[in-house]
């Protein structure tokens, strides 16, 4: 088994209309067991700024505590909040960092930039920056991801139908994922407002 | 006596979560797949200058992650690198020997040289002794006229009139062999690139998409992005999907509104009078 798929995770971002959507699945395991149905995949480092992280859960929880300290030390020296490009490369820094020990996870970034843009990418676990237009996938689901975010997404929703879209092709992707599931979490990020949505799915 | 907090650390490659890594294998998990650009890079020197090309792929094992990544990497104004390997490899040695011309060109107040960056890549892929997985293909003109060399990564180089790298480099190889001479113009060169990565998107399946061009020549550089698109995508549903509002179940909601934030600009220029 490989060791992204010990705790198992499935992580999507999406680009709307001066809006983007972060989801991700709430399970928790041990190789086959479940352990937790209400587990934090999806963090925030600033108001507009959310990051996603896949893999070993304990790898992600270590990144996130890393990132969360460099952001508030970036905070401190500039006086302002960093941009989603800037954390983007941070976060690729640190990754690359361990190349030859890595970090077992896989981050999704989600972040409103300047004017109002939305910003999405992905990363594996060595750090290789991946920057999409339309939608980024990671996890133990991530090729039902592809699959349901390749037909389901179309450019420019607006925040409602973005929310509808991005719920529809995670539950969808994660019901063929034994790893992953147990309900979804959906977090819409507009430039006024941030929705936290907590999804019904099979719990199986 | 141990520091209680990490500090950002200086730079350069941290062997700290080894130990654990090597546990975590003999434990039988295994490690991931890491991107890798199954590639074809390609470049050639003609009358004027150097064309390098490039395929859009980036794989994650059989996936694609990556439909339209560029490859095509920024060393200098006058220079530019084509990588093949790990992605996080290549990107995170051409960015750092592009940062390390920049600070040179402070140094010498002189344009780079592409000889500048060949030196400053096979030293540091030879001493990580082939780990850091780049191959790579740089390109570029100075003062001493085009240049066009192939780095692999154990850090061994090759200075050639045309090159290949990367898994379609064979299937790129044999347009060039067959099609390449000296003194080639700028539209002949430029084809020629074109139909080289062509055959390595549609032959390698490590390669794919798009194709990128950069054209560099005394004076001038012209980064051709997608120069051709020869897959586009012909599926798309006419109608798509549209999910009608409440059709997602919805168990709990949360709503918080963000704060503008306001900078506060103290009362005028006390000491201007």
């Amino acid at each position: 088994m490989s060791i992204f798929e010990y705790n198992g995770s499935a992580l999507v971002a999406m680009v709307g209309k001066n809006c983007f959507a972060i989801a991700s699945d709430r399970r928790l395991g041990v190789q086959l067991q479940t352990v937790a149905t209400d587990f934090q995949r999806v963090f925030k480092i600033h108001d507009r700024l959310y990051i996603g992280l896949s893999g070993l859960a304990t790898d992600a929880q270590t990144m996130y505590q890393k990132l969360v300290f460099r952001h508030k030390l970036y905070q401190l020296r500039e006086e302002r909040d960093m941009k989603p490009q800037t954390f983007a490369s941070l976060v690729s820094a640190l990754l690359y960092e361990k190349r030859f020990g890595p970090f077992f996870c896989q981050p999704v970034i989600a972040g409103l930039g300047d004017n109002d843009e939305p910003f999405i990418c992905t990363m594996d676990c060595l750090g290789a920056k991946e920057l999409a237009k339309d939608f980024v996938v990671s996890g133990t689901a991530s090729e039902s991801l592809y699959g349901a975010c390749e037909s389901m997404y179309k450019p420019d929703m607006e925040p409602e139908e973005l929310f509808e879209t991005i719920s529809q092709a995670l539950l969808s992707s994660v019901d063929r994922d034994c790893l992953s599931g147990w309900g979804g979490y959906v977090l819409l990020v507009t430039p006024t407002e941030v929705q936290e949505k907590i999804l019904k799915g099979r719990m199986d | 006596m141990g520091r209680m907090t990490e500090l950002p650390t200086k730079g350069g490659f941290s062997f700290d979560l080894c130990t654990r890594n090597d546990m975590l294998l003999k434990n039988g998990l295994q490690m991931p797949p890491f991107r890798k650009t199954g590639t074809t890079i390609v470049g050639l020197v003609f009358q004027d200058g150097v064309v390098l090309g490039a395929d859009t792929r980036a794989t994650e094992g059989p996936i694609v992650a990556d439909k339209n990544c560029e490859k095509i990497h920024f060393m200098a104004p006058n220079i530019y690198c084509c990588g093949a390997g790990t992605a996080a490899d290549t990107e995170a040695v051409t960015d750092m020997v592009s940062s390390q011309l920049q600070l040179h060109r402070y140094a010498t107040g002189r344009e780079s040289r592409v000889v500048t960056a060949l030196t400053l890549l096979k030293s540091h892929l030879f001493s990580y002794q082939g780990h850091v997985s780049a191959a790579l293909v740089l390109g570029g003109f100075d003062v001493t006229g085009p240049h066009l060399h192939t780095v692999y990564p154990h850090g061994s180089t090759d200075t050639l009139p045309f090159a290949t790298m990367g898994s379609g480099s064979l299937a790129a190889m044999s347009v060039f062999e067959s099609k390449y001479r000296e003194g080639l113009t700028r539209e002949e060169g430029i084809e020629l690139v074109a139909e080289a990565i062509c055959a390595g998107i549609f032959n390698d399946l490590g390669s794919g998409s798009n194709v990128d061009v950069c054209v560099i020549t005394e004076g001038k550089t012209e980064y051709l992005r997608n120069y051709q698109l020869p897959n586009p995508r012909t599926y798309i549903s006419s109608k798509g999907y549209t999910f009608v509002k409440g059709q997602t179940e919805v168990l709990s909601t949360k709503i918080t509104s963000i704060q503008p934030k306001v900078e506060a600009v103290e009362g005028g220029d006390a000491m201007e009078e």
